[in-house]
C-alpha cells in the first residue's frame, strides 16, 4: 500500500503534534504515526510548565521564542488544556542561591522577560506555605501552565482539519529512504519523515543520541488556595546538570483544578517505569522540606514518565546527519511542551526552506559529533 | 509523622470473613506472629460489619468467639498502599501515622465492592450503593419509617432489604435486573444448599420481588424525590426517600496487582492452597471470586492452615469449596449482567464522579487509558475503582495496571525516610 | 464506655450511639448533601466503605476526611462543603 505525503511524522506525543499542526498550516501533506496514543509518553507524564529557561543562551532563544508562541495562541486553546498563567517563582534558600536570583534577574531583564525579586517577607506573602527561613526568590509572571495530553490532541485535531491523516495505533518498524514501514507491513512513503519519537527514537534512528531520563511525579486532591505560582528550588539546575548521579530537586504546580502536582527527580539508565520507593521518597521529603504543610495533604497518584536526553541539554531539530530525508525533532528532556511550538517552527523552516525567527545552529543534529558522547 | 513498626510470621490483609479465618487457623497453634490489618474502623469487613461488638448472625458470633481463643494483633484503620520492599508493606492510620507491616507469608483477603453502573440521576443525594445504605445504617443512620426502594443485582438486594426493615424501614420494592427464569433456577440449585434456601425463603417473604426489572431514573432536585422502574414494557414512578441500587460485586484486586500476582479474567488466580503466582502470598475470599460467605470462610480456613503447614487439615477442607466454588459458579451466572443495562446512561449522565466526566465524552474513545489521559476519568481520588468497574461493563475496557498508592495517602506517607541532602 | 457521643455537625450538635460513624451523624441531621462535585453538584455516600469518596467532609479543620469510615468521637467538628 503506498500513499504520498510530503512529511510523515513518527510520534504522536505534543512534539509530534505541534510538528503535524505547523506542516499542515505550511500547506505541506502530512501523516502522523502514533503506535499507542496521542500525547501518551512523556508528554502525559509531565508538568506542563511553559517556563523561560536560562541555562543557555540556546536554551533561553527556544523557549521565549516559543513561550510568545504559546501566548499568542491562549485564547484559541479549548478549555481541556486549562491554560493558567500563574507564574513561576524560583526560590532561594541562601544566599548563594539569592545571588543566582541576581543572576537571573539581570539575564532576563536584559532580554525582555518581566521578572521580580522578591526577597523574605515577599516571598512568604505571596506564597504563605512556603517554610520560614526561605531567603528570597525571583518570580516570572510570565510563565504558565498546561494541561498537555489535551494540548497534543488539539494540535493534532487541527492538522486533520486541514488535512493531515493519522495513523493510530500503528507502529513504525522502519525508516525507509522512502518514508517508513509500519509493523504490518505496509508503508508510507513521503518526501521527509520526521523523528519525532521522544525516548523511543533512538529506536528508529540508533545514532540519536537521546537517552532515557526517568521522572517522578505525584498529584494532590484539590487545594484551591494552597499554592499560586509553580515553585522550582535553585538547586534544581545543579541536578539537572548532572549526568550521572540520581538526584531529585523541589519543583511543585498548581494545577487549575486546584490540585498540587509534585516533582521532580532524574535517573539515568533506568527502563523500568515501575515506583522507585526510595526516589520517590526522597522527592518527597525535599518537596516537604519547602512546603510543610503538604505532608498533611491527600495525594491521589503517583507515576513515572521517560524524557528523551541529549549530553548538551538541547533539542535534536533538523535533517539528520545520514539520511538526508530524515529529520529530527526530538531530546527535548525536560522542556518539551514549552518548546514544542518552537520546535515545530524550526523544523517547518527548515522542511520548506524559509527563514527562521532565531538561529537554528544550536539545535542542528549535525552538532554532535562522534566524539560527543553521554558521559 | 507516628512511624511503628510490625513484624509477624503472617500478615493478613482484610478482616472480613475470609480474613478473619485465615488469621484463626494461622494463629491456632500458638507458634506464628499474626496480624490482621484493615482499613474499616473495626473487624467484620463489610458482611460482618459491627458484628464484633453485637454478633447479629451465628456464624459471626461463632467466629468472633473463635478468635478471641487465639492471639492475633488487629490493626483497624489502617490502609495499605505501598510496598517497599519484598516482604514490606506500608499502611496509613486514620490519625495519618505510617505502620511497617513486616511479614514471612501474606494473606490478601481484600474482598469486594459493589458495582454501580450510571443512569440519570445516579449521582444524587440518597441515591447510595445497596451495601453502602445497609453500611451507613449499621453506621447509625436512622431508616425508621423510611421508604426504600431496593435496585441493582444479586443476593445482596435481598440481605439488605431483611436488614432495612428489620431496622423500621419500608421497603417498597427489590428491583432485580436478572431475568425471572434465572432466578427462578438459581433458587432450584439452592435446593442443594439447604442453608440458603432458608435464608432465601425468610428474605423472600412479604417482599415485592421484581426480576427484569431496573431503574432508569432517580428524580428529584436537591436530593431523591422518586425513582422510575421498568419493568418489559411497563414503566411507573416511585416515590421514596432511599434508593439503595448496587449491581452486585466486583472483587478489590488492587492490592494483588501491586504485588504482581496473576490476575486473570477478574480474579487473583490460586492454586488448590490459596497461594496466588508469587510465593507465600495467598489470597482468599472475594478476591478469588465472588462466592458469599461460606465461601470465603473456607477460603480463608484453607490458606490459614497452608501458611501454619497442616497440609492434610486444608485438603479436607477441598470439597466443601468445591460445593461453595459451584453455588458461587451458579451465582454469578445468574446475576450477570444483561446489555440493556449499558444503554441506561444518556450523553450527559456523569460516569467518573471524581472528575465529572459524562457519558459522551468517554464514548469516543478506544481505550481507558486513552479516556483517561483525554478527560482525567478515572483519576480523581477513588483512583478509578467506581467508573472503571463501569466502564469495563459499558464498553469492553480493561483499566490498567496498579501504582502506589493504591488508596490516596497523606503526602508525607510517601516519604518514609528522612533525607538531609538532595544530591545523596 | 460511654453509650453515646456527642459531636458538632454544621454548628448543630448531634448525639449518636458510641461507634457510629460520621456520615451517619451527618445523615441524621436530615443534611443529604456532603461535598459538591467539581462541577457543582451536590453529593452525598454511595458506597459506604470508604472507596467512592463521595462522603468527604472536613473533621476538625481537615478537608477531604471520609466520614464512613471516621468514628464520631466526643467534640468532633463536622463541617460539609455545602
Amino acid at each position: 500500500m503506498r500513499l504520498l505525503y510530503d512529511v510523515v511524522i513518527i510520534g504522536g506525543g505534543i512534539v509530534g503534534a505541534a510538528c503535524a499542526d505547523e506542516c499542515a498550516r505550511a500547506g505541506l501533506r502530512v501523516a502522523i504515526v502514533e503506535a499507542k496514543m496521542i500525547g501518551g509518553g512523556a508528554t502525559a507524564a509531565g508538568m506542563g510548565h511553559l517556563v523561560v529557561m536560562d541555562d543557555s543562551d540556546a536554551q533561553f532563544a527556544l523557549t521565549r521564542y516559543s513561550q510568545r508562541l504559546w501566548d499568542a495562541m491562549r485564547d484559541e486553546l479549548p478549555r481541556e488544556v486549562e491554560y493558567d498563567a500563574c507564574g513561576t517563582i524560583w526560590v532561594a534558600a541562601d544566599d548563594e542561591e539569592m545571588r543566582e536570583v541576581s543572576r537571573k534577574q539581570e539575564f532576563y531583564t536584559e532580554r525582555g522577560v518581566a521578572v521580580e525579586v522578591l526577597d523574605a517577607r515577599s516571598l512568604a506573602e505571596v506564597e504563605p506555605n512556603l517554610r520560614d527561613g526561605l531567603v528570597g526568590g525571583l518570580r516570572v509572571p510570565g510563565d504558565s501552565v498546561i494541561y498537555p495530553p489535551c494540548a497534543a490532541q488539539f494540535f493534532v485535531d487541527r492538522a486533520l482539519t486541514r488535512g493531515a491523516q493519522l495513523y493510530l495505533g500503528q507502529a513504525v518498524q522502519e525508516i525507509t529512504r522512502d518514508g517508513v514501514r509500519l509493523r504490518d507491513g505496509s508503508t508510507i512513503s513521503a518526501g521527509v519523515v520526521v523523528n519525532a519519537a521522544g525516548s523511543w527514537s533512538p529506536s528508529l534512528t540508533p545514532r540519536v543520541n537521546v537517552k532515557k531520563r526517568k521522572g517522578h511525579l505525584v498529584i494532590t486532591d484539590r487545594y484551591p488556595r494552597f499554592l499560586r505560582h509553580q515553585l522550582v528550588e535553585l538547586g534544581y539546575l545543579k541536578s539537572a546538570h548532572s549526568l550521572t548521579a540520581d538526584s531529585v530537586a523541589f519543583n511543585i504546580q498548581p494545577r487549575k483544578t486546584g490540585q498540587l502536582l509534585i516533582g521532580s527527580s532524574r535517573q539515568y539508565d533506568v527502563d523500568d517505569s515501575a515506583i522507585d520507593a526510595s526516589l520517590l521518597s526522597r522527592m518527597v521529603a525535599r518537596a516537604l522540606e519547602y512546603l510543610p504543610g503538604l505532608g498533611r495533604l491527600s495525594s491521589l497518584r503517583a507515576w513515572t514518565g521517560f524524557r528523551a536526553a541529549t549530553p548538551d541539554k538541547l533539542p535534536l531539530i533538523g535533517p539528520d546527519v545520514e539520511n538526508e530525508r530524515l529529520y529530527l525533532a526530538t531530546g527535548h528532556e525536560g522542556l518539551g511542551i514549552t518548546t514544542s511550538l518552537g520546535t515545530a517552527r524550526l523544523l517547518v523552516d527548515q522542511i520548506v526552506k524559509r527563514t527562521s525567527e532565531i538561529p537554528v545552529g544550536p539545535y542542528l543534529p549535525s552538532r554532535m559529533t562522534s566524539e560527543l558522547v553521554h558521559a | 509523622m507516628d512511624r511503628s513498626r510490625h513484624e509477624c510470621d503472617a500478615l493478613i490483609v482484610g478482616a472480613g470473613p475470609a480474613g478473619l479465618a485465615a488469621a484463626f487457623r494461622a494463629a491456632q497453634d500458638g507458634r506464628r506472629r499474626v496480624t490482621v490489618v484493615d482499613d474499616s474502623p473495626d473487624a467484620g469487613g463489610q458482611i460482618w460489619r459491627g458484628e464484633r461488638r453485637e454478633p447479629r448472625s451465628p456464624e459471626a458470633r461463632a467466629w468472633f468467639q473463635r478468635l478471641r481463643s487465639v492471639k492475633i494483633e488487629l490493626i483497624n484503620g489502617a490502609r495499605v498502599f505501598q510496598q517497599v520492599e519484598p516482604r514490606k508493606l506500608l499502611a496509613e492510620t486514620y490519625d495519618g501515622g505510617v505502620c511497617e507491616l513486616v511479614f514471612e507469608n501474606l494473606v490478601l483477603a481484600t474482598g469486594a465492592r459493589e458495582r454501580f453502573l450510571p443512569f440519570p440521576g445516579w449521582t444524587m443525594p440518597n441515591v447510595m450503593g445497596a451495601g453502602g445504605l445497609q453500611a451507613l445504617v449499621k453506621g447509625g443512620l436512622p431508616v425508621e419509617r423510611r421508604r426504600i426502594v431496593i435496585a441493582g443485582s444479586g443476593p445482596l438486594l435481598l440481605a439488605v432489604a431483611g436488614y432495612l426493615r428489620d431496622h423500621g424501614a419500608d421497603v417498597l420494592c427489590v428491583a432485580e435486573q436478572a431475568s425471572q427464569g434465572k432466578v427462578m433456577r438459581f433458587g432450584l440449585g439452592l435446593i442443594n444448599n439447604a442453608g440458603k434456601l432458608s435464608q432465601a425463603y425468610s428474605f423472600l417473604k412479604g417482599f415485592k420481588y421484581l426480576t427484569d426489572c431496573w431503574v432508569t431514573e432517580a428524580q428529584g432536585d436537591e436530593s431523591l424525590k422518586s425513582v422510575l422502574l421498568r419493568r418489559g414494557g411497563k414503566r411507573w414512578s416511585v416515590s421514596c426517600d432511599y434508593l439503595a441500587c448496587g449491581f452486585h460485586l466486583v472483587p478489590n484486586l488492587e492490592l494483588a496487582e501491586l504485588l504482581g500476582c496473576d490476575v486473570a479474567g477478574g480474579v487473583v488466580r490460586v492454586d488448590e492452597f490459596q497461594q496466588t503466582s508469587v510465593p507465600q502470598v495467598y489470597s482468599a475470599g472475594e478476591s478469588t471470586g465472588i462466592g458469599g460467605l461460606e465461601l470465603s470462610l473456607v477460603e480463608g480456613e484453607i490458606a490459614g492452615l497452608a501458611i501454619a503447614g497442616r497440609h492434610d487439615e486444608a485438603r479436607r477442607l477441598f470439597p466443601a469449596r468445591a460445593k461453595q466454588r459451584r453455588f458461587a459458579d451458579l451465582l454469578n451466572r445468574t446475576f450477570a449482567l444483561r446489555d440493556e443495562l449499558k444503554t441506561l446512561a444518556e450523553a450527559q449522565t456523569i460516569v467518573c464522579r471524581c472528575e465529572d466526566i459524562t457519558f459522551d465524552r468517554l464514548r469516543g474513545h478506544d481505550s481507558w487509558r486513552a479516556a483517561k489521559l483525554q478527560t482525567r476519568c478515572g483519576m480523581g481520588p477513588c483512583q478509578g475503582r467506581i467508573c472503571g468497574s463501569a466502564v469495563e461493563f459499558l464498553f469492553d475496557w480493561k483499566t490498567e495496571s496498579v501504582r502506589p498508592p493504591i488508596l490516596p495517602v497523606r503526602v508525607q506517607s510517601l516519604a518514609t525516610k528522612r533525607h538531609k541532602n538532595h544530591e545523596e | 464506655m460511654p453509650e453515646t457521643v456527642r459531636l458538632s455537625v454544621n454548628g448543630e450538635t448531634v448525639t449518636m450511639p458510641a461507634g457510629s460513624t460520621v456520615a451517619a451523624a451527618i445523615l441524621k441531621t436530615g443534611e443529604s448533601a456532603f461535598r459538591v462535585s467539581v462541577s457543582g453538584e451536590a453529593r452525598g455516600p454511595l458506597c459506604g466503605m470508604g472507596i467512592c469518596f463521595e462522603c468527604r467532609v472536613t473533621i476538625d479543620g481537615e478537608p477531604h476526611c471520609r466520614s464512613c469510615q471516621t468514628i464520631c468521637r466526643n467534640g468532633m467538628d463536622v463541617r460539609t462543603d455545602g
